[in-house]
């Protein structure tokens, strides 16, 4: 490449593409360009940056730069073909094309740079002997043609790539609308031919589409489902958060749902189903349809109703049972009402046993039955809640109770529809019924509570005397809880020594001489403090404390006269009271005899007290014991003489030595002031005295309080007497100093 | 068939293609009017916009034949547009070589016309995807056969992932990517920036936004970040004219141009 080459060019036509783009091609070049050899190189590095940009060619830079200069060297060829053949240049502006040359600027700024090279290319002229005119006019044809070719070829070019794109758009149509289609068939396929119905609805309810199985789910035809409103299912008992669900879908805050509803059928059966409703969108996000898919769950609904009828109802009777009546116990207490009230009739049959034992277990189930029915009609129409609670227990649940009237009304009323006997298998069956009835503020208390308070008042109807109502009372209650909590802390007491004995002289109403002491125990509680033995005998005689209790006492009280004689002087007797169990233990006798063994005090000096209905009743292995004891010695007295009945041809074949006078008879005595004792009592103690002395018995009076009674006591005849006149009951350590100083009586 | 979820439900011509404007700007007559109404209002904005893309084909002609003389053997293209002047298989076997080539667009009329342009091409395929469901991506491309991803691959995300918001986890994808291609892939990138010319990035960015592609220009540190895992080759993340220009091309003086960044990075 020559300097010129390089000079003339660049000078005109710069190497900026962006002095072409400003249209500023210096026409006016003076430096002549060598146009052979190296001039192609020039003219196609120049035609390139010119061209650059006007579209993407996809060749690197130089194989660009290769490519035109070919077309350069044809352009050039053209120029000088002789015959002059400016169609040649056609295949130029094609090649263009075909390079993708596409940008028209191409075409623009090409005939620029021809242009700016004119000055070259007439010095060409001249050395070829061309005329210049001649050759600027072929230059010009060369161009028409060029711009002919390069028109032509990018017209055929962009009508393929427009053809092209628009059968790839019908070709992507085509698999988007077959997509389309065969998701659509396949929604169909699955829409008709599932087993789960399915409905589909717009925004505002209305059931536009349903398959066939939700049609014969319903027992509708689905035109008669379709155009209707998705709010004309709705049930009253349906669940009320499953219309909220609804509605949050419809407004687009929910994107499904599932819930178990009941629907209506066409003949009016029930149809439960397990329902999921999912919500559609358009594409730009806003709710447009529903879609419900319904399960029909009625078989396995009325299984789970049928497993839990039976699991709540007892299947002899058919009554709710007690897992059914709990459930609604703890109800009641579970949110109890401000004023609410609740009452129980806790109902048990009187002598159900008998029935099954005598006539057997089937007429005892049919009997229950007959009975179950009676109380299920009577109680039932009240509106109240019967259960069968086992056995022949049954319950009544008055929820929302008016008070007690109402309970005891109904428990008279339930008493009566019992009173018309029950015919069973040819058999007049009388039954009567005992009830315990509980009525009370549900609150501040419990479930388990109430049923134990009905259950206690049932057991004191029951031994009440039966056929009867009792109402549950709480001081009655509080009575027998205290009770029973003192039997229970008994014998933890025995054993740590809570047992006290007290002692009180039985004092001769001669002489003043303390003849006796009787043993009195005490418990000294460590919460109640000093409990005397009104309140525990009973109770340990019920629970058969009283055996070792008795035998506690009577150690005790041994050993204390042993003491007691021990000291010189006048030696009384200890006298121990002996409970019927304890006459009843075949041990008794020798236990005696150890105890005395043991303590070494005279069997002479031992007395036990029985009361007069004990030793009443006393025959067989008791009396033999009696008998033993008094034969050893120990003495034998009838304590309360008086207060029972006593068979007086018996008594006097017992082996008894003293009575003792009850203090009521005593009290009679006593007189207020200087009042007259009354007559009838002193001749009642007069006559017994009297008897006792025709028995050989010896005679204490129990109860002594005054002077005047002893004094009249002493004139009637009686041997002894005991009481607060002559001392209080106090510990052993103060009878030692009694024993020569109790008031003498004047 | 199932329409796969990257599909759009209808094709709607009534709405411009990002791989048709793109064509049109290459100088392409694959688009329709709605393209290039589009285009020149991108263009009145700003001028330079079709030398950018044009700077942007440049550049995946580079890259792939770097990767080519790096003996990368397969490629896969994915948001490649319509595969016309210049895609990256006619960079391939325009330099002598066979190696498949797959593409993957979710412009379903990109999709077919490049089924129809490959027809001829057996080494070479064309896909319906999503590049923001990266792992579907693959596995089909690995399903046609063509390219096995336990084989150094070259990836191509050319002017795809400005299109990726950053509520679709870019670095998640790219995470994606990198794990389930082989080491000593190749990673070719470039992406819209706002570096260049911050004073056309948000117009520009709002015109694709209006037309339903929204684009999401970023910083050379950001796109940087998205490539952890990936070695960038020389020179770097640069502007599109700066990477590796060809020898004898002048230096770009015009920072209009500066709109792109690319690079070229090694799977680790």
């Amino acid at each position: 490449m020559s300097s010129h080459a390089d000079d003339a060019p660049s000078g005109a036509a710069g190497t900026s593409p962006a002095g072409l783009t400003a249209g500023g091609l210096n026409p006016t070049l003076s430096a002549p360009v060598p146009y052979a050899g190296d001039a192609y190189d020039e003219f196609a590095r120049q035609w390139a940056h010119s061209v650059q940009g006007t579209s993407y060619v996809p060749l690197p830079l130089a194989d660009m730069q290769v490519y035109l200069r070919d077309l350069t060297r044809r352009l050039s060829s053209a120029l000088g073909s002789e015959p002059f053949q400016p169609h040649e240049a056609r295949s130029i502006g094609e090649a263009l094309v075909a390079a993708h040359f596409t940008g028209t600027g191409t075409l623009e700024r090409t005939f620029a740079l021809i242009g700016a090279w004119w000055p070259v290319l007439r010095e060409r002229a001249y050395a070829e002997r061309h005329d210049p005119d001649a050759y600027l006019l072929r230059l010009i044809q060369i161009q028409g043609a060029l711009a002919a070719g390069y028109a032509e070829a990018l017209r055929t070019r962009t009508l393929h790539e427009q053809q092209s794109i628009h059968a790839a758009v019908l070709d992507a149509r085509e698999l988007t609308e077959q997509a389309l289609h065969t998701s659509e068939a396949r929604f169909r396929a699955v829409f008709e031919q599932s087993g789960l119905g399915i409905a589909i609805g717009d925004v505002d309810g209305v059931i536009l589409d349903v398959n066939p199985a939700l049609a014969q789910m319903f027992g509708f035809h689905t035109d008669d489902l379709t155009g209707r409103q998705v709010r004309d299912f709705m049930l009253a008992d349906d669940p009320g958060h499953v219309w909220q669900w609804y509605e949050e879908l419809v407004r687009g805050e929910r994107e499904h749902f599932s819930a178990e509803k009941r629907y209506l059928r066409a003949d009016g059966e029930p149809l439960w189903t397990h329902l999921t409703v999912s919500l559609v969108r358009d594409t730009a996000g806003h709710p447009e349809y529903q879609v419900a898919m319904i399960e029909d769950v009625t078989d396995r609904h009325r299984l789970y109703t049928r497993l839990r009828h039976q699991s709540q109802h007892d299947p002899l009777t058919g009554l709710p049972n007690r897992a059914l009546f709990f459930d609604r116990l703890d109800a009641v207490f579970a949110a109890p009402g401000d004023a609410d009230r609740v009452g129980l009739c806790y109902l048990d049959l009187d002598g159900f046993k008998v029935v099954n034992d005598s006539l057997g277990h089937d007429v005892g189930d049919q009997l229950l039955i007959a009975v179950a029915r009676r109380l299920d009609a009577y109680v039932s129409r009240a509106g109240h809640l019967i259960a069968r609670m086992g056995g022949d227990e049954f319950v009544v649940l008055v929820e929302h109770s008016a008070g007690t009237g109402q309970v005891v009304a109904l428990a008279e009323g339930i008493l009566g529809a019992l009173r018309e006997p029950f015919r069973i298998r040819g058999h007049d069956l009388a039954v009567t019924a005992s009830i315990g009835i509980v009525e009370r503020p549900v609150a501040g208390t419990g479930p388990a509570d109430t049923m134990r308070a009905a259950d206690i008042t049932l057991y004191w109807a029951k031994s009440g005397g039966r056929g009867r109502w009792t109402v549950f009372d709480t001081e009655r209650n509080d009575r027998e809880v205290a009770r029973y909590t003192l039997s229970a802390e008994m014998p933890a007491a025995l054993h740590h020594g809570e047992f006290d004995v007290d002692y009180q002289p039985l004092v001769s109403l001669a002489d003043g001489a303390v003849l006796g002491v009787e043993a009195l125990v005490r418990w000294r509680h460590p919460r109640q403090g000093l409990i005397g033995p009104d309140r525990f005998i009973g109770l340990a005689e019920e629970t058969g404390l009283i055996v070792p209790l008795g035998m506690y006492v009577l150690e005790r009280a041994c050993r204390e006269a042993r003491r007691w004689r021990d000291l010189g002087g006048p030696v009384p007797f200890v006298s121990v009271n002996l409970a019927e169990r304890q006459c009843h233990e075949p041990g008794l006798v020798r236990q005696v005899r150890r105890v005395l063994a043991e303590t070494g005090l005279e069997p002479e000096r031992l007395q036990f007290e029985l009361t007069e209905s004990q030793i009443m009743a006393t025959d067989g292995g008791p009396l033999e014991r009696l008998r033993e004891l008094a034969e050893m010695g120990v003495r034998i007295a009838i304590d309360d003489f008086g207060t029972g009945y006593s068979n007086l041809a018996y008594l006097r074949r017992l082996p008894v030595c003293e009575l003792k006078i009850a203090g009521s008879f005593v009290e009679g005595l006593r007189g207020s002031g200087d009042a007259d004792p009354d007559p009838v009592d002193a001749r009642i103690v007069a006559s017994l005295v009297d008897l006792a002395h025709a028995l050989g018995l010896t005679v204490t009076a129990e109860g002594i309080e005054t002077a005047a009674q002893a004094e009249r006591l002493r004139d009637i005849g009686c041997d002894a007497g005991q009481g607060w006149y002559f001392s209080r009951p106090g510990p052993a350590d103060r009878i030692a100093t009694l024993l020569d100083g109790v008031p003498r009586v004047r | 068939m199932e329409r796969p979820s990257w599909a759009p439900e209808e094709i709607d011509l009534s709405k411009p293609s990002v791989a048709r404007v793109y064509d049109y700007y290459l100088g392409g007559s694959h688009n329709f009017e709605v393209d290039r109404e589009m285009a020149a209002q991108a263009v009145a904005m700003w001028p330079e916009l079709p030398r950018i893309m044009q700077e942007n084909r440049a550049f995946m002609r580079r890259a792939v034949r770097h990767l080519l003389d790096d003996g990368i053997t397969q490629f896969l293209d994915i948001g490649s547009g319509i595969p016309t002047v210049g895609s990256t298989h006619e960079v391939v076997r325009n330099a002598g070589s066979d190696a498949p080539v797959v593409y993957v667009d979710l412009d379903p009329v990109a999709v077919a016309h490049g089924r129809a342009i490959l027809a001829g091409d057996p080494r070479a395929a064309m896909l319906g995807g999503d590049l923001r469901q990266p792992q579907d991506v693959l596995e089909a491309a690995a399903a046609t056969g063509l390219v096995d991803l336990e084989r150094p691959l070259g990836v191509l995300l050319v002017a795809v992932l400005h299109f990726v918001h950053d509520d679709e986890g870019p670095a998640d994808i790219m995470a994606t990517l990198h794990k389930h291609t082989a080491p000593g892939s190749r990673l070719v990138v470039s992406h819209a920036s706002g570096d260049g010319r911050p004073d056309k990035a948000a117009e520009h960015q709002d015109l694709y936004r209006s037309r339903n592609a929204p684009m999401h220009m970023r910083g050379r540190a950001e796109i940087g970040a998205l490539l952890s895992g990936f070695d960038l080759v020389d020179p770097g993340l640069v502007f599109l004219p700066e990477w590796r220009p060809e020898p004898g091309a002048e230096p770009v003086a015009d920072a209009a141009l500066f709109a792109g960044i690319a690079g070229v990075g090694i799977r680790t």
